[in-house]
């Protein structure tokens, strides 16, 4: 035997990992630049998505003491974070597909760096998006009425809940492993959960059961602190519930992707 | 080229009795089952250091499963594997850095320039900011791709992916190269480019060990082949051994008439080396007729006396399938269904021609 055990290399060191990370990363938002026919598709739907609530439902919704267009920014921008995050899923099963995870896989660096490099250039793509749709919604009328730090707090949260939601998308991404499905797949607990929350409705307008199930949902969370940032108020329960349910989701979905991952390939 | 010394190794019968001393690449008994498949079932092998070593099987042989074995990407479920010295599950993170990979697709981004595909990776082996540049300025130039290395990969033809793919697996200067089926789907001008880049590595000293579907390429490339069937090794040896025992080429008649098969077998056996295969759907018998002209004019000529008349007539040398055929005594993928099973053979009669 040539290997010595003081030579041999077990670990990769922090340091190392941070910096496949960014080389990750970088790779991945060099592809958004190289195709922006990807990034123009994607906002356009959030926009749609804006001026369909604003101008379709925005009559027939009336909140009281409320300017609707303020009311629906904070859900808008939590349920574009949210979309946003499907693409997780997706580059992550194209690569798994095309076979760069195998190369990846077969090269010196952190495993870990494949799904923060991706989820971290995705939480840079979702900043972009997102202060998009808040010009988009000044256009129409919107504004923050808090002030600049909580203004600045509500854009941090969007793409903190974007974050969080690409690893439960990287999770779901590998468990289904093509992106079809991914795409598929991705969308199921997504819908429930951005439709029956706070996002565009008062959840007391919805009947009983329901108002059980959407209260004490995440997204429901979520928006409504995004809301107190957004409109003024009380902004410390509110944000402390969002902030606690960040937590949960990355405490579960790192993990669980995690370990999918080194899996993947078994 | 050949050190008198790896000659004699190269020339003994097999050397999986017999320890070489500090091989590149050693496997012992290693089994992969995927749930109720085996896809390694029990392979012995040892490759000597800056040898070409080339696996040889047809789809579904195991080859890919023992190339991720002994690239980390896969635990075996049974054996050890030592690459380097280094075994493949306790010690992956290190043989990751010596090690490198060019798999069955070209696993570049297409989005991304020549340059930035094999930068990426030269970063991921760890090279400083300023060698991994200078490092991929060199194995670019060395590929060839020099000029097409600002164009995104998406503009690249087949051949020029399967070389970028191989720049990247080259740029972390690996002590082991392990490349799966290089050139399957390639043009055959793009073969022969790439088998040239090859040849140069090789000269070079690096361990090669190389999967394919090809007779001819495993015979161009390697030193020494393992024949791969059913997750087993069923054969190793220098090439020319090999093509030996095959005793030379395979001559194809298809029948007018097919209700002379019969016949046109019993007329041909005697003439032919082993017996004809016979293919009672295209009405094609299938002969080994050796490497002399006189057994091919013989059969044409008793078939001919005899009126039977022919639609069709090749003379091929032998392919994958005629191996496999003396090796194993059954077709590539005799289990598979017949219109599978004339793919195989169209895929190694292809391999076989270029």
């Amino acid at each position: 035997m040539t290997a010595k055990a003081t030579t041999i290399k077990t670990r990769v060191t922090p340091p190392e990992t941070i910096r496949d990370t960014f080389t990750v990363a970088k790779r991945n938002l060099l592809r958004i630049v190289r195709l922006p026919q990807l990034l123009v598709f994607s906002t356009i739907q959030p926009v749609m998505f804006v001026l369909l609530f604003a101008y379709v439902f925005g009559g027939a919704i009336s909140i009281p003491g409320v300017n609707y267009i303020d009311f629906l920014m904070a859900g808008i921008f939590v349920q574009t974070a949210i979309f946003g995050a499907t693409n997780t899923a997706i580059g992550l099963t194209e690569d798994l597909q095309a076979g760069i995870v195998d190369r990846f896989r077969s090269l010196p660096m952190a495993r870990s760096a494949v799904l923060a490099g991706r989820t971290g250039s995705d939480a840079a793509r979702n900043l972009f998006v997102v202060l998009l749709m808040v010009g988009v919604g000044f256009l129409i009328g919107f504004r923050f009425h808090a002030g600049f730090l909580p203004a600045f707090g509500a854009i941090a949260l969007a793409v903190a809940v974007g974050y969080a939601f690409s690893w439960v998308m990287a999770t779901i991404g590998l468990a289904v492993k093509t992106s079809e499905a991914a795409q598929a797949a991705g969308f199921i607990p997504i819908f429930p959960l951005v439709f029956a929350s706070s996002a565009f409705v008062p959840v007391e307008t919805m009947p009983n059961w329901l108002q059980v199930f959407a209260e004490n949902q995440p997204v429901t969370r979520f928006v409504d602190a995004m809301r107190a940032l957004i409109l003024g108020g009380p902004t410390a329960t509110p944000v402390s519930y969002a902030v606690l349910w960040l937590a949960i989701l990355l405490a579960i979905f790192i993990p669980l992707s995690v370990r999918l991952y080194r899996r993947s390939a078994q | 080229m050949t050190g008198e010394y790896a000659n004699s190794l190269l020339q003994s019968e097999s050397t999986s009795g017999i320890r070489l001393p500090d091989p590149a690449i050693e496997v012992e008994g290693v089994r992969h089952r995927y749930g109720d498949v085996l896809a390694l079932d029990g392979i012995d092998l040892q490759v000597p250091r800056g040898r070409v070593f080339g696996l040889l099987g047809p789809n579904g042989a195991g080859k890919t499963t023992l190339v991720r074995v002994l690239t980390t990407l896969l635990r075996p479920t049974e054996g050890r594997a030592r690459v380097l010295g280094f075994d493949v599950v306790d010690h992956a993170v290190h043989l990751r850095s010596l090690i490198g990979l060019a798999g069955q697709y070209a696993a570049v981004d297409e989005a991304l320039t020549g340059r930035e595909n094999v930068d990426m990776v030269a970063r991921l082996y760890r090279l400083s900011n300023a060698e991994a540049k200078r490092r991929t300025t060199e194995v670019l130039e060395r590929i060839g791709l020099s000029d097409a290395a600002g164009r995104p990969v998406r503009t690249y033809s087949g051949g020029m992916r399967r070389r970028l793919d191989l720049a990247a697996s080259l740029v972390g200067r690996p002590e082991v190269l392990v490349m799966d089926e290089p050139t399957t789907g390639l043009d055959p001008a793009s073969r022969i480019e790439l088998w040239e880049i090859i040849e140069e590595l090789v000269d070079e000293g690096t361990t090669l060990l190389l999967t394919t579907q090809y007779l001819e390429e495993a015979d161009r490339l390697a030193d020494r082949v393992a024949v791969i069937d059913d997750g087993k090794v069923i054969r190793e040896g220098v090439p020319d051994e090999l093509k030996d025992e095959l005793a030379g080429d395979v001559l194809e008649v298809t029948l007018a008439d097919h209700d002379r098969l019969p016949r046109a077998v019993e007329l041909l056996s005697p003439i032919c080396i082993g017996d004809p295969d016979v293919d009672a759907t295209t009405g094609t018998i299938s002969m080994t007729v050796g490497d002399e002209t006189r057994c091919t004019i013989a059969a044409l000529r008793t078939l001919d006396d005899n009126d039977i008349v022919l639609t069709d007539m090749r003379l091929h040398r032998p392919t994958l399938d005629d191996v496999f055929l003396t090796l194993t005594g059954h077709r590539a993928e005799a289990e598979a269904a017949n219109g599978a099973r004339s793919g195989a053979r169209r895929r190694a009669r292809e391999g076989s021609l270029t």
